[in-house]
C-alpha cells in the first residue's frame, strides 16, 4: 500500500501544472449552456490544446494515437486538470471516454486509424445511441433494425436520451442484426455518421431547461458493413467493454471537483452564520469525509487496474458509481441547506447542478441496475426476479 | 502509487486469517459468550506470541518493526472473527505497559469518552490512568465486552488517532465480515421455491452493504499510509457506519433467525455499537473533518 507518486509521477505533475497555469487564463470564455454550436467550438478547442501540448490520449496506447501512459499518470491529469479548474471534457465525452477506448480495443487498424485521430485531435464529436424508448435498462432488448443490403447496413429504429446528439459527428450505435437469436446475441456495435440521409435528431427538453440529449429518428439509414466493430451479432460483449470504460473512468476528475465545491460551501456558510448550525456543519464534515475516500477508492480503483492485464476497467466502477453518484446528490442537496432560499434563484449555478446531479443515479446505468451488478457478478447472488 | 496490498501484506493478513480460524473460530467465540469469559489469558499470550501486541515496535525493542499499514490488516481480521477484548489498547501499550507487547498483560484504556471502562474486570493496568481504578460493573449490551462505572477520570488523548484508526480497522473487519454471513445465508434459505439471495430486495440489501464496506476499506487503508488525522477520522465515521449498519442489513436478511440469540449477527452489531463510542464518535469526526474542510476553503 503505497499512496506516494515515483519522481517521474511527480515531474509529469509539475510540468502539466506548469503547463496548465500558462494556458487557462489564454482561454476564451466559457459559452452558455444553450448555446450548442459555442460549446462543440469550446469543447474542440481545449481538446486541440490538449493535443498538440501531447496530453490528448494520455491513456490509450500508442498504436491508437495516445501516448501509452500508466493509469496512475492519467490519473494526475485529471486531479491537476480539475484542480486548475481547466475545461471539462464536455462533448468529447463520449469520443475520449468510451467509443474512443472501444475501438482501440476492439475496432481493425483502419477503424483505428481512420476514427481514432481526429478524437484525439479535437476534430470529430461522437455520441451514444444506445438506449431505446422500449430498451433502457433492459438494453439487451433492443429493436433498432440493421439489414444487409450487399455491402450495406440498412438501419431503421429510434434511439432516445442520446446525449450530444445534436452536434455529434459519429454516433456509437447498437442495433439488432440477428432477430432470431437471443436478445443478447443478435447485437452489433457500429459506428454511424450523423449527417448520413434518413437520421432525424429532435431535441429533447431536460428538467434543467436545457437540451442536453435528443430522440434519435433511423429511418432506411445506410452503413457500410466495414464500419461495425467487433463480429457480427458479438456487439453486447463489445458493448460490456464499453460500458466498463463509462463506468470505470469517467468520473475521477469530477471527485476533485466536489471536494473544491465542499470548499466553497464552507466558506459560505461560515460568511452568513449557517456555519454555527451544528446540524449542517456535521453534514458537511460527513461529506468532506466521504468525498477524501471516494478519490482513495479511486486510487485504489487505478492501482488495480494497473495490476491487470488489458486495462480495462473492473466491475469495481460499479462499487464507485454507486457511492459516488448518491453522494454527488447529498452534496447539491445540502448546498441547497446552505443557500436557503437562494437555492430557488436558477440564475445560481448550483441549482443546475443540483438538478444535473438527479440523473448520476440514472444516466450510465440505474443504481438498481448496477446493484444488480454488484449482488450477481461481486457477491455471487443469484440471478432472479 | 501502488495502492494494493503488497505480497508480504496479503501473506500477513493470510497468516492471520488462519490462525484465527484455528484459534478462535465460531465454536471458541460461542463458547466465550456462553462461559461469560471476554479475556482468554491463554489466547491473549499466543496473540502476543504471533505479534498481534508488538507488530508496531522496532526490533531493537522486541516488536516485529511494522507499521499502521499491516496492523491495519491484522485489525481487520480480528474485528471479522470478532475476538473479544482490549486488543487495541493493549497492542497501544506495548513498549509503554511491561506485558503488554508478549500479550502477558492485558490493558484496557479510558477510550469510551465517559466514566465508562471496557473490560476493566481483565485489566492490568488501563491507559490514561494510573494503575488500575476501582469500579462498578454495568450491564453492558455486548456479552463479550463487560463495561464498569469508575469514579475517576482518565485521560488517552495522546493515543487518540491511533486508537481509532485500529478501532476503525476492527469495524471493518466485522463490516465484511456480515457481508459474507448475509450472501451465505441468502444463497442457503429459500422461500417462494428459490433462494431469497435471487429475491432484488434482499440482493439490493447486500450489494449497500458491500459498497459502504468497501468504501470504508479504502478509507481505513488510506488513514494508515498517511496517518493523517482528517484521513483518520472519516476512517473511523464510515467504518462504523459500515460495522452498524451492515451487521443491521444482515439482521434483516436473515429474517427470524436474525432476531436470535443463536445467530452470530447479534454478536457483531453489538460489538459495533461499542467500538462506535471508542477513541472517537461520529459526532466528534464529523466536527473535526468541518473544521479541516473549513481549514482547506481558506
Ligand atoms: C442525463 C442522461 C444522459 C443520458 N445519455 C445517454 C446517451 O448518451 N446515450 C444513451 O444511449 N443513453 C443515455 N442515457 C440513458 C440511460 O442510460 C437510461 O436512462 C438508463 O439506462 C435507464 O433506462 P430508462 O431511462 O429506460 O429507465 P427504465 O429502464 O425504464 O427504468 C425506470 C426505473 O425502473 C427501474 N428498473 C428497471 N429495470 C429494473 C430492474 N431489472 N430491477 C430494478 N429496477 C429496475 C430503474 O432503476 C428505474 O428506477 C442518458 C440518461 C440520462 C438521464
Amino acid at each position: 500500500m503505497d499512496l506516494t507518486y515515483t519522481e517521474e509521477e511527480q515531474d509529469f505533475r509539475a510540468r502539466l501544472r506548469a503547463w496548465l497555469a500558462k494556458v487557462l487564463p489564454e482561454l476564451p470564455a466559457a459559452p452558455s449552456p444553450d448555446d450548442w454550436p459555442g460549446r462543440r467550438a469550446y469543447d474542440l478547442g481545449w481538446q486541440r490544446r490538449l493535443y498538440e501540448a501531447g496530453y490528448a490520449g494520455l491513456h490509450w496506447p500508442v498504436d491508437a494515437g495516445g501516448r501509452g501512459a500508466t493509469p496512475t499518470q492519467h490519473l494526475i491529469f485529471l486531479e491537476e486538470t480539475e484542480r486548475a479548474g481547466a475545461p471539462y471534457v464536455g462533448a468529447n465525452f463520449v469520443g475520449l471516454l468510451h467509443a474512443g477506448p472501444t475501438i482501440a480495443a476492439e475496432g481493425t487498424a483502419a477503424q483505428r486509424a481512420r476514427w481514432l485521430p481526429p478524437v484525439l485531435r479535437g476534430d470529430e464529436v461522437w455520441c451514444q445511441g444506445f438506449s431505446e424508448p422500449d430498451a433502457g435498462s433492459d438494453l439487451a432488448s433492443l429493436r433498432t433494425r440493421a439489414v444487409r443490403d450487399g455491402d450495406d447496413y440498412v438501419i431503421t429504429g429510434s434511439k432516445i436520451w442520446t446525449s450530444h446528439a445534436e452536434v455529434a459527428d459519429w454516433c456509437e450505435l447498437l442495433v439488432r442484426t440477428d432477430p432470431a437469436a437471443p436478445k443478447h446475441r443478435g447485437i452489433s456495435w457500429l459506428a454511424m455518421p450523423m449527417d448520413a440521409p434518413g437520421v432525424t435528431v429532435r431535441p429533447l427538453r431536460t428538467l434543467a431547461g436545457s437540451t442536453e440529449f435528443a430522440e434519435m429518428f433511423l429511418d432506411e439509414v445506410r452503413v457500410p458493413v466495414t464500419d461495425r466493430v467487433g463480429a457480427e451479432n458479438d456487439g453486447w460483449r463489445v458493448t460490456m467493454v464499453t460500458l466498463s470504460f463509462e463506468r470505470g473512468t469517467a468520473f475521477v476528475g469530477e471527485v476533485v471537483a466536489c471536494r473544491r465545491t465542499l470548499g466553497e460551501l464552507a466558506r459560505r456558510a461560515k460568511a452568513d452564520g449557517r456555519w454555527d448550525d451544528p446540524v449542517l456543519r456535521r453534514r458537511l464534515g460527513r461529506l468532506y469525509g466521504e468525498f477524501g475516500a471516494l478519490w482513495r477508492l479511486t486510487q485504489w480503483n487505478v492501482s488495480e487496474a494497473e495490476r491487470s492485464a488489458g486495462g480495462v476497467p473492473g466491475i469495481g466502477g460499479s462499487v464507485f458509481k454507486l457511492a459516488y453518484s448518491h453522494a454527488r446528490q447529498e452534496l447539491y442537496d445540502t448546498a441547497a441547506e446552505v443557500l436557503g432560499a437562494e437555492s430557488l434563484d436558477l440564475e445560481q449555478g448550483w441549482v443546475l447542478d443540483r438538478l444535473s446531479s438527479l440523473s448520476y443515479t440514472i444516466a450510465a446505468g440505474t443504481s438498481q441496475i448496477q446493484r444488480n451488478i454488484v449482488a450477481e457478478r461481486i457477491l455471487g447472488l443469484p440471478k432472479g426476479r | 502509487m501502488d495502492f494494493q496490498p503488497t505480497e508480504d501484506q496479503r501473506d500477513l493478513r493470510a497468516g492471520v486469517r488462519d490462525l484465527l480460524a484455528g484459534r478462535y473460530g465460531r465454536d471458541a467465540l460461542r463458547a466465550s459468550v456462553d462461559s461469560g469469559v471476554s479475556v482468554d489469558r491463554a489466547l491473549w499470550r499466543e496473540l502476543g506470541e504471533a505479534g498481534f501486541f508488538a507488530l508496531r515496535l522496532p526490533e531493537s525493542e522486541g516488536g516485529v518493526g511494522l507499521g499502521l499499514p499491516e496492523a491495519v490488516l491484522v485489525f481487520e481480521e480480528a474485528g471479522r472473527a470478532l475476538v473479544p477484548g482490549p486488543l487495541v489498547a493493549t497492542h497501544l501499550a506495548a513498549g509503554v505497559v511491561p506485558g503488554a507487547a508478549a500479550g502477558t498483560a492485558v490493558v484496557s484504556a479510558f477510550d469510551l469518552g465517559g466514566p465508562l471502562v471496557a473490560h476493566l474486570g481483565d485489566a492490568d493496568a488501563v491507559l490514561g490512568a494510573s494503575g488500575v481504578p476501582a469500579g462498578e460493573p454495568v450491564r453492558s449490551v455486548d456479552p463479550l465486552t463487560p463495561l464498569h462505572r469508575v469514579a475517576v477520570a482518565g485521560d488517552c488523548s495522546a493515543h487518540r488517532e491511533e486508537g481509532a484508526l485500529l478501532t476503525a480497522a476492527l469495524q471493518l473487519g466485522s463490516a465484511l465480515r456480515t457481508v459474507e454471513l448475509a450472501v451465505r445465508y441468502a444463497g442457503e434459505r429459500e422461500q417462494f421455491g428459490q433462494p431469497i439471495g435471487a429475491f432484488q430486495a434482499v440482493k439490493h440489501l447486500c450489494a449497500r452493504m458491500l459498497v459502504r464496506a468497501e468504501v470504508a476499506r479504502t478509507a481505513v487503508y488510506a488513514a494508515a499510509v498517511t496517518g493523517d488525522a482528517g484521513e483518520v477520522a472519516a476512517a473511523k465515521l464510515l467504518a462504523d457506519e459500515a460495522a452498524v449498519r451492515g451487521a443491521r442489513d444482515c439482521l434483516q436478511v436473515h429474517g427470524g433467525m436474525g432476531f436470535t440469540w443463536e445467530a452470530d449477527v447479534h454478536l457483531h452489531l453489538k460489538r459495533a455499537w461499542v467500538r462506535s463510542e471508542q477513541w472517537r464518535t461520529a459526532a466528534q469526526a464529523e466536527e473535526l473533518l468541518a473544521q479541516e474542510l473549513l481549514g482547506s476553503a481558506g
